[in-house]
Order: C-alpha cells, then structure tokens, then sequence
C-alpha cells in the first residue's frame, strides 16, 4: 500500500467539491489529449497551438478567473489547480494557458475599454483567438523600466517602434498586447496579428521549453488608431500586475512538474530492480524520496495558502515572490532528485522527468528571475532595495 | 423531444474493485466510484439530439447517497434535470428489480426516448435496457453505434461481431450504446458551476410504489453467494521454438479462442 504524496498532507480534504471536479476535468484532457502526444511535441518542437486552444477554450481554462465576456469566474485555487494539472503534463504547455489566461486575457479585461473587451475576450476564451504579451525586450527582461520600444503620436494614430524578446504564443497570436514607452508613460497596446509593420520570428534552438511557442516579436512603424491603446493602464504598474497573475499560476504549476516527476519515479523505482530488489526499498532511494515529498507537500500547502489569500483579497506581491522563489526551486531540485533515481531512462523522453528538469530551468527565470524573487523577499525583510 | 439518460455509478474500472465479504455485493466504501463509462456516451448522444431536436435531457439513476455525486458530474455536461432513485432497501438489488424500479421511475418522466449504455462495468450483464423496454412496452433498440432521428422514427446500427444491423423503431423506445457511437464532451467549467443549481429529484421506493421486498438483496432473482481472489498471475508457458515454434502459437492462440 503506498501514500500518494499529496495525501501525506491531507491535500486533498482542503479543496472544495467544485474545485476537485475542475482539477478533474483539467486532469482528464492532460491525458487523453496531452501526455500521449506531448514527447513528440517535445522532440519535435511544435505543438498544434491552434487545436490546442480551441480544446483548452472548450473546457473554460482561458481566462477561467475572470469574470465576465465567456469566462467562468472562478476562484484562484480552482486556477492554481488547472494551472497544476497543465503543468504536469508540460510547462510549456500550461504556459500557452498563462500567457493567455493571465497576461493577454488579465490586460484586456483589467485595463481594457469596454469595446476591446467585447471584442477580444469571447474569442479568447473560447481558444478561438490567441493572445500574447509584450514586455521583455533584448535588453530588458528584469528592468523593463529601460524599454526601448516608443509608441508616438501621429495625428490622432499610434506609431510603435521597438521589438520584444521572448514571447510565448508570439507567432501563433492574433493579437499581441505591446507595452511600449510614450510621453506619458509605458502605455499598453493592441496590435492585431498582420497589422502592416508587425511581425514575428520564432526562436530555435531551444533544449527547454520546447513545446511551447517562444517568439520575437518586430513593431516596424506599426500604425495603430487611438481605440488601440489601453486606456485603464498608466505605467509599468500594469504590466506588472499582469505578472503577478501569471506568477501566482506558476506557484501552483511548478507543483505540477514536480508531482509528475515524483509520481514517475516512485512507480519506476518500485519496479526497478538492483541487486535482486527493488529500488525503492533501498534507504538512499527512501530518503531521497521522503525528501522530495516533504518539499512537495510544502510547495503545494504554500501554493494553496496564496490560493485563498488571492481569494481573500489579502494576497500581496511579496508573497506571491515567495511562492515562486519556493516552489520553482524545488521543483527543479525534486525533477533532477528523480533523474539520479531513474539513471540513464532519466535522461529520455520515454520518461517526462528530464522534459520536466528542462522546462523548469525556463521556469526559474522567467515572470521574474529567482534573484528578483530573492530581492524582492531581500527588500520585505530588510527595508532596503538592492536591486541595483 | 424528451430524453431520459439512464446514469449508473460504478466502481472505477481502471482501479482495484472489491466485492464485499460480508454480503459479496459490489464494495462501494473502498472504491473510487465514477459514471459508468459507457453511459457518458449515452449522455453525449442525448445532449447532441437535443441540440439538434431540442428537447429535454434527464439524467436518472438509481444508487445509494454517494451516486449523487455521479449525478452531478453527469449534469456539468449539460442536462437539465436529475431524479435520483434512492433508498436503503434497494441494495444489493438484481437486474430484474432494477428494471422494475427504473420502469416506476420512467413512469413519472414521460419519456420519448430512454438511453442508456450497453453495458455497466461493473455488473456487466447487457440485460437491464431489453427488460426495461418490456416493462414499458416499448420498442428496445440495444448495441447501437449510431443512432438517427427523423421525427418519431429511430434508426440505430447495431454493432455486431461481424459488422452492423439496421434496426427501426417508432418513439417512445428504449437504446442503449457501444463506445463507438460518438466521443463525449469533457464538463466545462461553466457546466460544473450550473450543475450545482440543477433540480435533483429524490425518490424512494414509497413515492414509486413499489414494495421494499420486491428489491434488494432479499427481493433478488440472483445473488453472488460466494466469491474469491483470482489467483496470482502463473509464470506463463514457455514455447521452445524446435521448428515448430509458430504451429505452437498458433495452436495455444486457438486454443484459447484469440483467433
């Protein structure tokens, strides 16, 4: 008889009804559409985006803790938990559900005219549009204070210039939310896929990440009307809020690929026999997995406990820093612990545990490097930012 | 048109099933206990006529306390209404009385179409729609792997081992369906919220008017008196290939009725 590790905690009892049919629901689709393909995907470096979307969309995931414009209006647990589910499947894939969700959908709908909300926030819901986010730059990933893309007026137009690094659903997006530098602050924009001037160009070569969309996005004198602005969004405020959202999923998620990786090797090492027994009944093996639930157990109490202060309404950004600092950490310390146990299988895409590893090292450093997270923490304790 | 799913909790067949030992009824307390999975098809199958006809759906189902929790999953996927047929004297019951008390049932529902799964994976028995159509009088088109609707006159495909059957009937009618007739929807998240303000009718034996001793265990037409473990999985045979190895094959392949 063997304790799932989450039930060491008794997890599971702290979940509502409703939020354990979510996460069901969710755990369904990752299996019957995700884990039989996503190795390929994987290898490959391609993900059918598009079909992916409309499946995600159909359950209600994009978007699912928002309310209103075809969004469910659930709770923050109930998102960590789908965000936890996506995660275990893939990090990349549960990426295309944030940057959808949490960044794309949460600028629309938290800075958004009602007009813009009308119009993209449906669609996007339903997976049948796909968002992206524009902040990070060449140059400026944890100081995006230092952006170089302007937007001017011209007339009563925008003009954008610049271009944006790193953006998740970049190319497969029809619209991009662009945060550019104007005279009165960073403001936020919608850029419509072949608006004239706006392109993108996929990054390659990627060992991480690699089911998952990772583009460059090009503004080359992209002409926009006034109603393209975001008109609620003053300053690098908004974008940063939108972060904070993204950021509270991964607290949850990188549970997710630490879950999957723990649950594989367990299994494995249970039938893996050495020296005419199994792995597991070795103590180096026992302690190395008493230690990786322990920190597993503790990311996802954490996790659960921002959960319901988000829903309380008393979730603050430092917590949420704390989370990710935590749990990103230990979910990359759980997946490399599990590919000792699983030696050289550990090292292939037969087993999720090396994809995971990979994953997780775009995870420790991206919404937010683990040094930021550890200076922001740096800054709560001590009263002095040390950022620069 | 108004269509009745009939939604049975089983115990997960993907996970370790028990039987009882005090009464070798099926163990529900020990078990993770899901919708029978070829109901879901069922339901899916109701949910696209009414799209297409409109209509009701009802989902029914006769269970202990806990199948409440199978009724609502079944409601996230989009019927209406539930009525859950439950009552302490129905355990252990047979199919015949199953029928008789799902047949009560249907009695208050109204129904121009009864769906159901072919089989359930747990009591596995096939029985339960063809008795259930006697009960009623009504036409039992069972097996179906595609159903077709025009007006009141229902064309199903009967999946047989060799191929398919045309079979017509006229509404009201009871069929049931193989896992090929379509693939369900997963619940959406907006379904599960509206699931939980769905009415759900509560029914016992009393409001149905039939007698506690025609049901249960008691009341049972068959029982399992008896029932043990399979045995350890054995070593399996060993085919030394001496030139003959594929005759051997085959022989064992036969013998054991895979080809």
């Amino acid at each position: 008889m063997r304790v799932h590790p989450a039930a060491l905690f008794g997890f599971d009892d702290l979940l509502t009804d409703e939020e354990r049919e979510i996460r069901q629901v969710v755990r369904q689709l990752c299996d019957r559409e995700l884990r039989p393909n996503v190795a390929r995907w994987f290898e490959e470096s391609h993900i059918p985006a598009r079909e992916l979307a409309r499946q995600f969309g159909s359950i209600g995931v994009l978007g699912m803790h928002l309310d209103g414009y075809g969004c469910a209006g659930l709770g923050a647990v109930a998102y960590g938990l789908a965000c936890l589910e996506m995660e275990a499947a893939d990090s990349g894939l549960r990426s295309l559900v944030s940057v959808q969700g949490s960044l794309a959908m949460y600028a629309i709908r938290a800075f958004g005219s009602e007009d813009q909300k009308q119009q993209w926030l449906p669609g996007m819901a339903a997976g049948e549009h796909i968002g992206c986010f524009g902040l990070t730059e060449p140059d400026f990933g944890s100081d995006p204070a230092g952006m170089r893309t302007t937007a001017k007026r011209d007339g009563a137009d925008w003009v954008l210039d610049g271009t944006k690094m790193w953006i998740t659903n970049g190319s497969v997006a029809d619209i991009a939310v662009v945060w550019a530098r104007t005279d009165d602050g960073v403001r936020g924009f919608l850029v419509p896929a072949g608006t004239r001037g706006y392109s993108t160009r996929d990054i390659g070569h990627k060992f991480s990440l690699r089911a998952s969309v990772t583009s460059e996005l090009i503004l080359d004198g992209v002409r926009l009307p006034a109603e393209a602005m975001l008109p609620e969004a003053r300053g690098l405020s908004g974008p940063l809020r939108c972060l904070d959202e993204a950021r509270f999923g991964i607290v949850f998620g990188a549970m997710g690929a630490a879950l999957d990786c723990l649950e594989t090797t367990i299994a494995y090492a249970g039938e893996r026999e050495v020296f005419a027994k199994p792995l597991s009944a070795y103590q180096l093996t026992q302690e190395k997995l008493a230690d990786m639930a322990l920190e597993l157990g503790k990311g996802l109490l954490l996790a659960l406990h921002l959960g319901r202060r988000k829903e309380a309404g008393t979730l603050v950004s430092e917590q949420v820093s704390a989370g990710k600092l935590n749990n990103v950490r230990e979910a990359l310390d759980i997946a490399r612990k599990c590919r000792t146990i699983l030696g050289a299988s550990g090292i292939t895409l037969e087993y999720p545990v090396i994809r995971h590893a990979a994953n997780l090292e775009s995870v420790l450093t991206y919404e937010g490097t683990s040094e930021i997270h550890t200076l922001v923490l740096g800054r709560a304790l001590t009263g002095i930012p040390a950022f620069r | 048109m108004n269509i009745v799913v009939l939604v049975k909790q089983v115990p997960d067949s993907g996970a370790e099933r028990n039987l009882r030992t005090d009464d070798n009824t099926v163990d529900r307390g020990s078990a993770s206990n899901v919708i029978n999975e070829m109901d879901e098809y069922a339901i899916e199958e109701a949910l696209r006529i009414q799209e297409a006809h409109g209509g009701e759906v009802t989902i029914l189902t006769m269970g202990p306390s806990g199948a409440a929790e199978s009724i609502r999953k079944a409601l996230s996927m989009g019927p209406d209404k539930a009525v859950h047929v439950v009552d302490d004297a129905l355990h252990g019951s047979c199919a015949l009385a199953t029928s008789k008390v799902l047949a009560a049932a249907l009695g208050t529902l109204n129904a121009d179409l009864v769906l159901c799964g072919a089989e359930s994976t747990d009591g596995r028995v096939q029985v339960l729609p063809h008795m259930l159509a006697e009960r009623l009088g009504v036409a039992a088109l069972t097996g179906a792997r595609k159903l077709t609707i025009d007006g009141s006159a229902l064309t199903i495909e009967r999946q047989t081992d060799e191929g398919y059957e045309v079979v017509t009937a006229q509404t009201p009618a009871v069929v049931s369906v193989w896992d090929t007739i379509n693939e369900p929807r997963y619940p959406s998240f907006k379904g599960i919220m509206a699931a939980k303000k769905k009415p759900v009718q509560a029914l016992s034996l009393g409001d149905l008017g039939v007698a506690p001793s025609e049901v249960g265990l008691d009341g049972a037409s068959s029982a399992v008196v008896e029932h043990s473990k399979r045995p350890p999985r054995s070593g399996g045979q060993k085919v030394t290939d001496e030139g003959e190895g594929g005759v051997k094959l085959v022989e064992f392949l036969a013998t054991e009725k895979f080809v």
